[in-house]
């Protein structure tokens, strides 16, 4: 069976910096899988890179993104413009931000819609109204005339939602989508998040600093630190069992129930130490694969 | 609320016109300078002299003076003119309608100019192109609009004669229509001969205020776009698959357009006050170039009449701006 | 940090430098197109080939000395009294700089002062200062200039005056906008907490934060000051008599404009490139000036 998506061997560079310096993964149909890290990581990169959202002065210089087979970055600009939003879509960070200001809901997911899928403006519209019931939107005919400022955080999120499984996505990046938001709408979001991606069939590349939310909702996890890999596979055997000594340091800063929590510290020099020996062995084995 | 904010807007236009009022009327008689002794004829008696000045009310005291103008002006009698001899408010009403459609007529050819110009320069933003945008948009802004004017007047008056240079229309031809409104009543009417006549005389003196104000527009659209482009709404949308021209046109122009119009449409004011010198120099019979025959002849009612418009013109400008601004912005209409 | 500005005389070489370098191209030509004005207006006895004022009926209208009839005497051709006009643009350049400098720096204090009191006392003071620029605002800018200068009468002083009288609201508007945001910037607290009295505060901390601006306004004045000197001659009311400003010798060239066109074209280019050597020159120092750059 094809992934849904892969990615190897990836390297983004802005300017001299490496932001990512070969990064692999990969999502299979289906799955949700949990990319973690601190911020600087790189993970946010990744997504962008996906999307073709890299700001002006980063550039991909090695690696390959594939989707369903097919390579995005060797793609046609229009051949990949078909697919995103329609097959790769998008759930944003900051729902404040990230609808339009000016335009009515209603007339945000019908223009989605009927771009991708050729509808009449009418079903458009009708269309609309049910993917708002479907993230729990009371009055979606209501909702739909409204403008962004006009609605609460946590259902301009909802809409995001709505409008990224609008087109039954195969893939669906989740960048961050429950930073913006306080802690009782954020367990709804990932609610929705899961149901609506059992609904649609889709797989979900979940970006998040947060071990919490991955253990909740992510079948795998990829663990990002620096612009690498660190350590991938089952969320419960990375979690439970991590190899990694990073992996470990971020798990004991995450806040639990079933303890007291602890204090946030510093990284240890001896973690530094050993990180930094870690990636230049890493660098080693680029140099050998390149070879 | 924001009919709250419109109406303080209202209320505070009287005590602003009043007081346009009262430095106008102070300036004109504080300082020397007799409009009198400008329009006897030489040797006039003592008493000749008495009687005019009983006749303008000049031998008034100031405040006295000022009382009486007011409450003419306030019943819409503006006085009588003292070197064209007419009532200052026929006078007004005979030649406003020719500068208003000078202003318009400017003012849309500058706002495509400048629309035009914006998306250029965003469509080559980051490009070594985008420079010859906007350093054209800066040589545009630099040169004031009486400036263009005489140049444009050298260049397709007299190097390249295609376009005459002076009046609002030949004399020969027979207007016979009913209002002031020349332009608009002929291209209502469907007289296309009169309106192409009309647009030959205005298209000098009409790209000359444009062109300062198309640059303005540019400047603040392309600003104003390349931030819209950069939040996250926009951004998305690139991720939905939309492309550029599509993003830029149906998401970041709506965005750009609120800021543009809030700060470039009082502006216009600056056009309108550009009319006064670019009609002296095309020779064309607006309230502008009446202004400067007025000022140089010290006819005091006329002046007095004349700066009252341009302010009511100016303060009407800035709540039309503001109610367009609101008309934009969906935040602006309830909250 | 970002807010330590550099202030005028004290600047130390490095930061001259660095300064320069910022400035870019547009210092380097704003500064030479400004210096030919000013020498232009100061050498003018020297410079000009003949008395601008005097008269030479055989040889009127003459065109610039290449064209076909031009004489080498007269480099730039004559008007329609037979006089120089190169050595009229370079007296106009007198008139020019002479207006310029003394009407932008008065409108400048008067702004200045206005501006740093509405905008650090507030209240009444603030309230009624903008009301008075609200006043201001709704008159046509070249209307008002032109009531002026006509009322108060021909000459020199009475040009400054209605520049001054027009113009010291661009001043204060920007003046008091920045004066509030540097207020609430966190060196304004700091020197208040250190008991700074308002006065010092304002002599101390804001006023140098604003040079950068200020310069920027002053050389813009300038060019318009310079505009407004042009538009009161070609109006016909500003210095008395023959005295040559390039205002009233593009009024004099509008009349014959189709058989001697160069005598309206060449002060049209001594304006332009004055007005745009001005602009250049204050954009440049703006850079140069302000480590942040503030676009």
């Amino acid at each position: 069976m094809t992934a849904t998506f892969t990615v190897e061997g990836l390297k983004v560079a802005i300017g001299a910096a490496n932001v990512l310096r070969g990064v692999s993964l990969e999502v299979q149909p289906g799955e949700v899988r949990g990319l973690v890290g601190e911020s600087g990581a790189g993970k946010s990169m990744l997504g962008r890179a996906v999307l073709g959202l890299l700001p002006a002065n980063a550039a991909v210089t090695a690696g390959r993104i594939a989707f369903e087979g097919r390579d995005l970055l060797a793609m046609a600009e229009a051949e990949r413009r078909r697919l995103l939003g329609r097959r790769i879509a998008l759930i944003p960070q900051d729902p404040m931000t990230s609808l339009n200001p000016v335009k009515r809901i209603g007339a945000q997911i019908g223009n989605l819609l009927r771009h991708h899928l050729d509808l009449s403006k009418r079903t458009a519209l009708a269309r609309a109204a049910e993917l708002l019931t479907e993230v729990a939107i009371r009055e979606p005919e209501r909702v739909l005339a409204l403008y962004p400022h006009e609605i609460s955080g946590g259902m301009r999120q909802r809409v995001l939602i709505a409008m990224a499984f609008a087109c039954d996505p195969a893939l669906v990046i989740a960048d961050e989508p429950t930073t913006a938001l306080d802690v009782t709408v954020q367990r709804q979001v990932l609610q929705l998040v899961e149901r609506l991606r059992l609904r649609h069939g889709s797989a979900v590349l979940f970006v998040t600093h947060d071990l919490g939310v991955v253990a909740k909702i992510c079948r795998s996890m990829t663990v990002l630190h620096a612009g690498r890999v660190l350590e991938e596979g089952e969320t419960a055997n990375v979690l439970t069992r991590p190899r990694h000594a990073y992996t470990r340091a971020l798990l004991a800063a995450t806040p639990r129930a079933d303890r007291p929590a602890e204090a946030l510290r510093p990284v240890p020099p001896a973690l530094i130490e050993q990180l930094w020996s870690e990636a230049h062995r890493l660098d080693d084995v680029a140099a050998v694969d390149a070879a | 609320m924001r009919w709250g904010e419109l109406i303080r807007r209202l209320v505070l236009v009287p005590p602003t016109l009043f007081g346009v009022a009262v430095i106008v009327f102070v300036l004109l008689r504080v300082v020397p300078g007799d409009p009198i002794a400008m329009m006897i004829p030489p040797g006039a008696s003592e008493a000749d002299i008495g009687r005019l000045r009983a006749l303008y009310g000049l031998d008034q005291p100031i405040l006295q003076q000022f009382a009486t103008w007011l409450g003419q002006v306030a019943s819409g009698d503006f006085g009588r003119s003292i070197s064209v001899r007419q009532r200052v408010l026929e006078l007004l009403l005979a030649r406003l309608p020719a500068t208003i459609e000078l202003a318009l007529l400017a003012t849309m050819i500058a706002v495509v100019l400048g629309v035009v110009a914006a998306l250029a320069g965003i469509l080559l933003r980051g490009r070594r192109a985008e420079w010859i945008v906007d350093g054209g948009i800066g040589m545009l802004l630099a040169i004031p609009d009486f400036l263009w004017a005489l140049i444009l007047l050298l260049l397709f008056g007299v190097l390249i004669p295609l376009l005459p240079i002076s009046g609002r229309i030949d004399p020969e031809i027979d207007l016979n229509l009913r209002s002031n409104f020349y332009l608009i009543e002929s291209v209502l009417a469907g007289r296309f001969d009169i309106a192409f006549a009309l647009l030959h005389h205005m298209i000098l003196p009409a790209v000359a205020l444009a062109l300062p104000f198309a640059a303005l527009v540019a400047r603040l659209l392309k600003a104003s776009l390349a931030e819209a482009e950069d939040q996250d709404y926009a951004q998305i949308a690139r991720a939905r698959g939309y492309s550029r021209p599509n993003i830029l046109l149906h998401e970041v122009f709506p965005n750009a357009l609120i800021p543009t119009v809030a700060l470039g449409g009082v502006q216009v004011t600056l056009l309108l006050g550009g009319t006064v010198l670019v009609e002296r120099i095309f020779s064309y019979e607006g309230i502008g170039n009446m202004a400067i025959d007025a000022v140089i002849n010290r006819d005091f009612p006329l002046i007095q009449g004349l700066v009252l418009t341009f302010a009511v013109l100016f303060i009407a400008l800035n709540l039309v701006v503001d109610l367009v601004v609101t008309m934009l912005d969906p935040r602006l209409r309830y909250g | 940090m970002a807010d330590i500005a550099v202030t005028s005389i004290a600047t130390p070489p490095s930061r001259l430098l660095a300064g320069l370098k910022r400035g870019g191209p547009r210092l380097w030509l704003g500064a030479a197109l400004v210096a030919l004005l000013v020498l232009a207006a100061i050498f003018a006895p020297l410079l000009a080939p003949h008395d601008p004022l005097e008269q030479d009926l055989m040889s009127a209208q003459l065109p610039p000395a290449w064209m076909t009839g031009g004489e080498p005497a007269y480099l730039l051709g004559t008007d329609s009294l037979g006089r120089c006009v190169l050595s009229r643009l370079i007296y106009s350049a007198r008139t020019a700089v002479m207006v310029a400098l003394i009407a932008a720096t008065l409108a400048a204090a008067i702004g200045v002062a206005l501006g740093l009191l509405a905008g650090s006392f507030g209240g009444w003071v603030d309230q009624f200062i903008s009301r008075l620029i609200d006043v201001w605002m709704a008159f046509p800018p070249v209307l008002l200039s032109i009531v002026l200068a006509a009322v108060i009468g021909a000459g020199l002083t009475s040009v400054i005056a209605a520049i001054v009288v027009v113009d010291w609201t661009r001043f204060a508007r920007v003046i008091r906008a920045e004066t509030m945001v540097q207020l609430t910037r966190d060196y304004a607290a700091a020197a208040r907490v250190i008991g700074l009295s308002r006065v010092k505060l304002l002599r101390l901390e804001i006023l140098p934060n604003l040079v950068p601006l200020l310069v920027t306004l002053l050389a813009v004045e300038m060019g318009i000051a310079i505009l407004v000197e042009v538009i009161l001659s070609f109006v016909g009311i500003s210095v008395a008599g023959d005295t040559p400003t390039w205002g009233s010798m593009i009024a004099e060239g509008r009349q014959i404009v189709y058989q001697a066109p160069w005598i309206m074209a060449l002060p049209i280019v001594c304006i332009i490139t004055s007005v745009i050597g001005l602009n250049l020159f204050g954009d440049g120092l703006r850079h140069a000036l302000d480590p942040v750059q503030r676009s």
